[in-house]
C-alpha cells in the first residue's frame, strides 16, 4: 500500500488480516484502551453535544464559502511574508516540494507526521530526486525504518510490538548501546538519533491541522515535540494542507482545540500545539511555503451527500470504535485513510472510479458507532449507504442487479412473495444440513461466505395463519375468558 | 507546471461545486457555569498534576525559593529578554537570549525560565505568545527543563477564554506555543513515555497574592 490507491479489494485484504490472530489481539487491546479513555475524556465536558454541533457548523460554514476563505488565507499568509502555492493533484504538490528543496540544494529534510504528505506519496517522490525525507514522529520513524506503511491515523505503528521495534532500532539506528525493549529506552534512542537532525537540518515539511483565513495562521497539533522542532528550527518550512482545512476566524480554532485532543488521544489537551503566521523575524524559519492541495477534494465538495466528509479533522475516533477496523486493521483498507472515515473518504477522493476503492463502502456493519463518536458529526453510515448505491450504479446491469430487480418484483405483491417462498423451499432441499444452509451456489455464495443461513421452515407464517383461522374456535374469540 | 493555472482551476472547481449551497446557522458557543477564582485555580492545579508536571503555588515572597527548587540541579539557565530579574535566584549561570543564542548554545543549557501569556484551567494548558518574558519559540523547546512562572490572574477558565486572550497577539502576527505537560509519546504498545523531544520536564509556579507586581 502507498498513497490513496488500494492495490486490491477490501474483502480480499481483510480476509488475510482477520486470519492473523496476533494482529487481532493487538488491535483489540489498543482500540479498547483508547475507546474507554476517550469516553472518560468526553464525559468530562458537559456541553459535548453542543460542541459537536458547533464544530460541524463551523466547518460547514467554511466549506460553503471555500473559495473566499482560501483567497483570504492566501492574502494573509503573503502579507505575513509567506508564499502560497496551489496544487490540483498529488503530482503537482510533490513537484512543488521537490522544487523548493532543490532551490536550497537540500539532500535531506525533516518531516513532522503528515497524512496529507503520505496521501501524495511525497517521500518516494523526493527519493527519486535524491532527497531523503526523515520522519520524526516516533511511530512514523518506526514505519519508515522498517519499510512499512502506517496502519492507524493516530498510532501508525500500532501493529508493531516492542520486540520488533527493539530489533529494528538496534539494527537501523546503529546505537552503540544495546537497547532493551522498554518503550522509554526505545524512545530515548529515537531522541538521540533525531536531536542532531533537528539542530542541523535546513528544511522541514509539515502538514497542517487547521489554517485560519483571517490571520494566515497555520497550526500543527502534536505530542512529542518533534512538530515544534520541525516548524521552529530549520531555515525553510513547507506545509502541505488539504483545502478543506481552512477556518474563517481565529476564534474558530477554539472549538476544535476542545474536541480534537479528547477525540483522538483521549487527553484533555495534547502536549504541544504550534501556531504560526507566515514568517516571524528572528524567530523560526525565515522562509515559509504553504501548499494548498485539491487532489479530489473539490469532487467531494460537489457532492451534496458526500460533502460532509470534508469536515473530518483526522482525529481517528471512528477507527477506535469500529468493529470492522478492530478485526481487519488499517492495512486492509489499502489507503493512507483507514477505518470508517477511510471507507468514505478514499473512494470519494478517487472520484468513485477506482475498482478497489469502490469496495470500501462495503467495509462496515453500519452499526453507527462511528457517527456517535465523530466530533464533527459526519454521518458516516449515511455516506456509506449512499456510496454503495453509487458504486452499484457504476456497474450497470449485472447478474446481481437483475436478481435484485427480480426480488423487488416478487416482494411487491403478497401472492408473488408466497409463490417465491414455496419455490425456494422446494429448491433448497440438497443445500440444507441440520436446518442451516452453509454454502449457497453461484452469485448467492457471497452471502454464505462468512455466515450461515437458516433454512426455510416447512410452513411459512402466512400459511400457518390461514390454517389457524380456518380451525373452529380460532381467531379473535379464542382469547375469551 | 504553473501554480497560477492550478490556482485558477481549483477556484473554478470550488465555485462550480458550491452552486446553490447555503451557509449554515452556527449555534452559540456552549459555556461552562461561572466559577470562583479559587475553583479555577484548583482545576488548573489538578490538570497540571495530572500531566505529571511539577506544580507549586506561592505568595510573591516565596517566588525565588520556588524557582530555586524547580530548577533543582540545573545550573546553566537560559532566560528570554524581558524576563524580570527579580524572578531569578543568585548562584546560577544565567544566559540571557540577547543577542540571540545559537542552537548549540541552547542545547548546552540545562533549563529555561519564562513567563506566559495566559493559561487555561480546564485543560491545564499554558499559552505562550512569545512576547517579552517568553522569548523566541526555540528557548522553551531545546533545553530539557522548562520552569514557567504564571501569575494567578493569567489563569482563565476554559479554552475559548484562552483563545480570546491571545487574539490580539495572533492578529499582530505573533506565533503561539500551547503547552500541556511535558512532551510525551504512546507510540510503542500505548505505553506513555514522558520526555521525547521537547523539554522533558515542566515545572509550573503560580504566583498569587495582592502585593504581586511581577511582569509577564
Amino acid at each position: 500500500m502507498s498513497g490513496l490507491h488500494p492495490s486490491r479489494p477490501f474483502p480480499e485484504a481483510a480476509r488475510e488480516a482477520v486470519g492473523n490472530p496476533q494482529l487481532r489481539a493487538n488491535l483489540r487491546k489498543v482500540t479498547n484502551t483508547i475507546r474507554e479513555k476517550r469516553l472518560r475524556a468526553v464525559e468530562e465536558l458537559p456541553h459535548w453535544e453542543e460542541l459537536r454541533q458547533l464544530g460541524a457548523a463551523t466547518k460547514d460554514a467554511s466549506l460553503a464559502n471555500l473559495s473566499d476563505r482560501l483567497l483570504e488565507l492566501e492574502a494573509s499568509v503573503v502579507a505575513r511574508g509567506g508564499r502560497v502555492h496551489w496544487a490540483r493533484d498529488a503530482a503537482e504538490a510533490r513537484e512543488l516540494v521537490a522544487q523548493i528543496a532543490q532551490a536550497h540544494q537540500v539532500t535531506e529534510l525533516i518531516k513532522v507526521k503528515s497524512i496529507t504528505s503520505d496521501e501524495i506519496e511525497l517521500n518516494a517522490a523526493l527519493d527519486a530526486h535524491g532527497i531523503h525525507a526523515i520522519e520524526t514522529d516516533l511511530a512514523e520513524l518506526i514505519v519508515q525504518l522498517s519499510h512499512d506503511t502506517p496502519s492507524h491515523i493516530l498510532v501508525p505503528a500500532i501493529h508493531r510490538n516492542r520486540a520488533e521495534i527493539q530489533a529494528l532500532f538496534n539494527r537501523e539506528l546503529g546505537d552503540p548501546q544495546h537497547l532493551s525493549d522498554e518503550p522509554a529506552v526505545l524512545a530515548g534512542a529515537a531522541r538521540r538519533y533525531l536531536r542532531q537532525k533537528f539542530l542541523t537540518t535546513k528544511m522541514a515539511v509539515s502538514g497542517a491541522n487547521f489554517a485560519v483565513a483571517e490571520t494566515g495562521t497555520v497550526c500543527v497539533v502534536e505530542s512529542e515535540g518533534n512538530g515544534r522542532m520541525c516548524v521552529t528550527l530549520p531555515e525553510v518550512l513547507v506545509s502541505i494542507m488539504g483545502i478543506e482545512k481552512v477556518l474563517q476566524t481565529w476564534e474558530d480554532i477554539s472549538v476544535f482545540m476542545e474536541v480534537l485532543p479528547r477525540s483522538s488521544t483521549a487527553e484533555r489537551m495534547n502536549p504541544y500545539t504550534s501556531f504560526w503566521s507566515g514568517v516571524t523575524p528572528g524567530d523560526g524559519p525565515q522562509e515559509f511555503h504553504l501548499i494548498l492541495l485539491d487532489n479530489g477534494r473539490t469532487d467531494v465538495l460537489a457532492d451534496e451527500v458526500g460533502r460532509q466528509t470534508l469536515r473530518c479533522i483526522r482525529c481517528s475516533a471512528c477507527l477506535n470504535v469500529c468493529p470492522v477496523y478492530e478485526r481487519a486493521g488499517g492495512h486492509a483498507y489499502g489507503s493512507v485513510y483507514p477505518g470508517p472515515i477511510g471507507a468514505i473518504l478514499t473512494p470519494q477522493l478517487l472520484n468513485m472510479t477506482d475498482k478497489n476503492a469502490n469496495t470500501l463502502p462495503g467495509a462496515s456493519s453500519l452499526c453507527g458507532a462511528c457517527y456517535d463518536a465523530c466530533p464533527v458529526r459526519i454521518n458516516i453510515p449515511q455516506v456509506l449507504i449512499y456510496l454503495r448505491g453509487e458504486a452499484n450504479d457504476q456497474k450497470g446491469v449485472t447478474l446481481e442487479s437483475l436478481a435484485m430487480q427480480g426480488m423487488r418484483y416478487a416482494m411487491s405483491e403478497g401472492w408473488r412473495f408466497e409463490g417465491a417462498v414455496k419455490l425456494a423451499r422446494l429448491g433448497q432441499g440438497p443445500l440444507v444440513r441440520n436446518g442451516q444452509i452453509t454454502a449457497l451456489p453461484g452469485l448467492l455464495g457471497g452471502w454464505t461466505q462468512s455466515r450461515d443461513l437458516s433454512a426455510f421452515p416447512p410452513q411459512s407464517f402466512r400459511e400457518w395463519w390461514r390454517t389457524r383461522n380456518a380451525e373452529p374456535g380460532a381467531g379473535s374469540e379464542g382469547g375469551q375468558p | 507546471m504553473s501554480t497560477a493555472e492550478a490556482r485558477l482551476e481549483v477556484l473554478t472547481r470550488i465555485n462550480r461545486a458550491k452552486e446553490g449551497a447555503q451557509t449554515p446557522e452556527r449555534p452559540p458557543y456552549p459555556r461552562a457555569a461561572a466559577q470562583t477564582r479559587e475553583e479555577v485555580l484548583h482545576t488548573f492545579q489538578d490538570r497540571i498534576e495530572d500531566y505529571r508536571a511539577g506544580f507549586v503555588r506561592v505568595a510573591p515572597p516565596g517566588l525565588l525559593e520556588a524557582v530555586r527548587t524547580a530548577l533543582g540541579g540545573a545550573r546553566r539557565v537560559v532566560v528570554p529578554g524581558g524576563l524580570d530579574a527579580v524572578w531569578l535566584p543568585d548562584g546560577l549561570d544565567v544566559r540571557r537570549d540577547e543577542p540571540f543564542l545559537t542552537h548549540a548554545e541552547l542545547d548546552g543549557a540545562d533549563a529555561v525560565v519564562t513567563g506566559c501569556a495566559v493559561a487555561v484551567a480546564t485543560t491545564g494548558t499554558i499559552i505562550l505568545d512569545h512576547g517579552p518574558g517568553q522569548g523566541r519559540r526555540v528557548l522553551t523547546l531545546v533545553p530539557d527543563l522548562h520552569v514557567c512562572i504564571i501569575r494567578a490572574d493569567q489563569i482563565v477558565p476554559d479554552v475559548l477564554d484562552g483563545v480570546q486572550a491571545v487574539a490580539a497577539a495572533v492578529r499582530a502576527g505573533r506565533p503561539l506555543t500551547w503547552i500541556s505537560g511535558g512532551s510525551a509519546t504512546s507510540d510503542i504498545e500505548l505505553v506513555r513515555v514522558e520526555g521525547v523531544h521537547g523539554p522533558r520536564r515542566l515545572q509550573v509556579i503560580v504566583v498569587d497574592g495582592p502585593a504581586w507586581r511581577g511582569r509577564g
